[in-house]
């Protein structure tokens, strides 16, 4: 385990490198040239060269990158054009709203999309089998963004349940939670249901009525253990998919986090916000699929072992 | 032809027709929008601003007025279109370098492939508002944002294909008897490998809806005045009190559109019977 565990650590800088430069790249891609907004009409071709040379422009692009790799791994994200702000102050004051928004959704969809798809499958076949797969097959169709207007016009406008929007509350939570959540609910309890239905046909399960035991101990007690696995798969490799929804869900919601501040920040096209913002959620992506790949490793010896 | 008998089999089957029916009515809006639209898509008329669902305006109107009906007809245009042509453009590059990739093997196919997984883990919403960070919002940037965010999913699922296409007799038989890598690849090894990808691509086209919508709603994606079905949502956010239908109807049009193409896609898997090969190894 410790073996992968380093291996595993290892792959991240290469992917670490590539998503960095990405993101860096960024504001050299953009047709214009930095330059030319920040000189004043009539200035003169030294006036150019000394702000080109003070921003480190005149310099290979390679070069430029590390200089900014560096202040990045010292804290220093260059200040917001447009709020004036250091970006990593506005990311600091954010991200506690984001984590708290993809923590509990992802808590949500894992618990409540194992329990659907484990009930389904227990009670195979049944109109609840089918109705709940149904609305599920529905539901992972019908866009985020629209269910959380849809949530807010039935339980905030209509019902007055919870707030509209915004993050004065811990009730304010409940419905980006719940929009964010829903989608994940599908998918894990597609994939529980269908991981337990293989597992269900294997000798071992047959040994297991064999041996008299109940179908709620097989299902509950073996079944469901052997299906998790395909199960936190998807949940690793779909962890980019929660951090994908939070930020299409804050701007829906209102509420403050990465998600809203990248999106207005595109909206003003403020470059050091949006490169702060696209690093940390890449970051976010990488590190969610490293844990899940690390719990995968931890429940199944041959992945740890390198046989798949 | 197979593909034909299979579509027309697809159409015929209890889940396909009705879907089919759906997807024909979207399409049929989309290409027809300036004669079906009762109104031009840009017509204000701030006196009969926000006005709920009436006789004039079956679908009511937003906050200038403009017909939601008509907007919706034309936002068909415009979300059916960006989405098809750039899952299009996705699916023929994917194809090349999946191709490619599955057949050459060796540095090729490790490098292609660590691209594809890395872009892979990130959710496409991220590579599309990456990419719309260099190319700036508008619906062109749209368009190529989603083409690039699909890439991987068609290039890792042709390479499976190719993979295990390479192995067949008949190609073993056209190397042997001396073809080069191209005739092998565009006579026997892509032609054979097409089906499951086009299906993947139908599917991804309500993905890609979805996508467009979100960036729209954003503001990201279509600039006003054209309607898109998110960009029309995107003004609706602020007369959510006054004006639900603003945000009810294109969501509705959306959601119906996206669920026909996947219970039709699902329909056209079991009636050409590539379940199995739509799964990558």
């Amino acid at each position: 385990m410790f073996g992968y565990f380093i291996r595993r650590l290892l792959l991240l800088i290469p992917v670490f490198l590539v998503m960095s430069a990405v993101v860096f790249a960024i504001v050299h891609l953009v047709p214009g040239d930095p330059i030319d907004n920040m000189l004043q009409i009539g200035s003169s071709p030294e006036r150019r060269a000394e702000l080109t040379a003070k921003f480190g422009l005149d310099r290979p692009l390679v070069v430029q990158y590390g200089v900014w790799l560096d202040r990045v791994f010292h804290g220093d994200l260059g200040d917001a054009i447009i709020l004036k702000q250091p970006v990593v102050s506005l990311i600091l004051a954010n991200l506690p709203h984001s984590l708290a928004l993809g923590g509990l959704a992802l808590a949500f969809s894992a618990s409540v999309g194992i329990a659907i798809g484990a009930l389904a499958t227990f009670f195979r076949d049944s109109w609840f089998d089918r109705s709940v797969m149904t609305i599920i097959l529905m539901g992972a169709t019908v866009p985020n963004f629209w269910l959380g207007l849809l949530m807010i016009l039935v339980f905030a406008v209509e019902l007055g349940w919870f707030p509209v929007s915004g993050a004065r509350s811990a009730d304010a939570l409940v419905l980006p939670v719940l929009t964010v959540g829903l989608g994940g609910v599908a998918l894990i309890a597609r994939v529980t249901r269908a991981a337990m239905l293989e597992t269900a046909r294997q000798d071992f399960v047959f040994m297991l009525h064999a041996k008299g035991l109940s179908k709620r101990q097989i299902y509950l007690g073996h079944v469901l253990r052997h299906a998790l696995l395909p199960v936190v798969t998807i949940l690793g490799l779909k962890i980019g998919w929660v951090v994908g929804g939070a930020v299409t869900i804050e701007y829906v919601f209102a509420r403050p986090g990465l998600g809203s501040l990248l999106i207005s920040a595109l909206n003003q096209r403020d470059y050091p916000i949006i490169q702060g913002c696209l690093l940390m959620l890449g970051i976010a992506v990488m590190l969610g699929t490293l844990v899940g790949d690390l719990a995968q490793a931890a429940m199944d010896p041959r992945i740890r072992d390198g046989m798949r | 032809m197979a593909a034909l008998t299979a579509l027309r089999s697809a159409i015929a089957s209890p889940r396909g027709a009705p879907s089919a029916a759906i997807l024909a009515l979207a399409v049929t809006a989309a290409i027809a929008a300036p004669w079906l639209a009762p109104y031009p898509y840009a017509a204000q008329n701030l006196a009969g601003a926000v006005m709920e669902p009436s006789a004039a305006h079956l679908l009511g109107t937003d906050e200038f007025g403009r017909d939601l009906l008509s907007r919706i007809i034309y936002g068909a245009r415009v979300s059916l279109g960006v989405a098809v042509t750039s899952i299009s453009l996705s699916v023929m590059i994917g194809l090349v370098l999946g191709a490619v990739a599955g057949y050459l093997g060796g540095w090729v196919d490790r490098v292609l492939m660590a691209v594809a997984d890395v872009t892979w883990s990130f959710p496409e919403i991220l590579i599309a508002l990456v990419l719309i960070a260099i190319l700036g919002p508008g619906l062109s940037s749209a368009g190529i944002a989603i083409t690039i965010g699909y890439l991987a999913q068609f290039a890792r699922l042709t390479r499976s294909q190719i993979i295990a296409l390479k192995r067949e007799t008949y190609v073993e038989a056209a190397v042997s008897i001396g073809s080069g890598h191209m005739h092998v690849l565009a006579r026997h090894l892509i032609p054979n490998a097409l089906t499951p990808v086009i299906v993947a691509g139908m599917l991804a086209v309500g993905d890609a809806i979805i996508l467009e919508a979100t960036l729209g709603f954003f503001g990201l994606g279509a600039q006003p005045p054209l309607p898109s079905w998110g960009a029309l949502m995107s003004s609706g956010v602020a007369q959510i009190y006054l004006a639900p239908w603003v945000i009810l109807f294109p969501g509705l049009a959306i959601a119906v559109t996206v669920i026909a193409i996947n219970l039709f896609g699902d329909a056209l898997i079991d009636a050409l019977a590539i379940r199995n090969r739509l799964k990558e190894r």
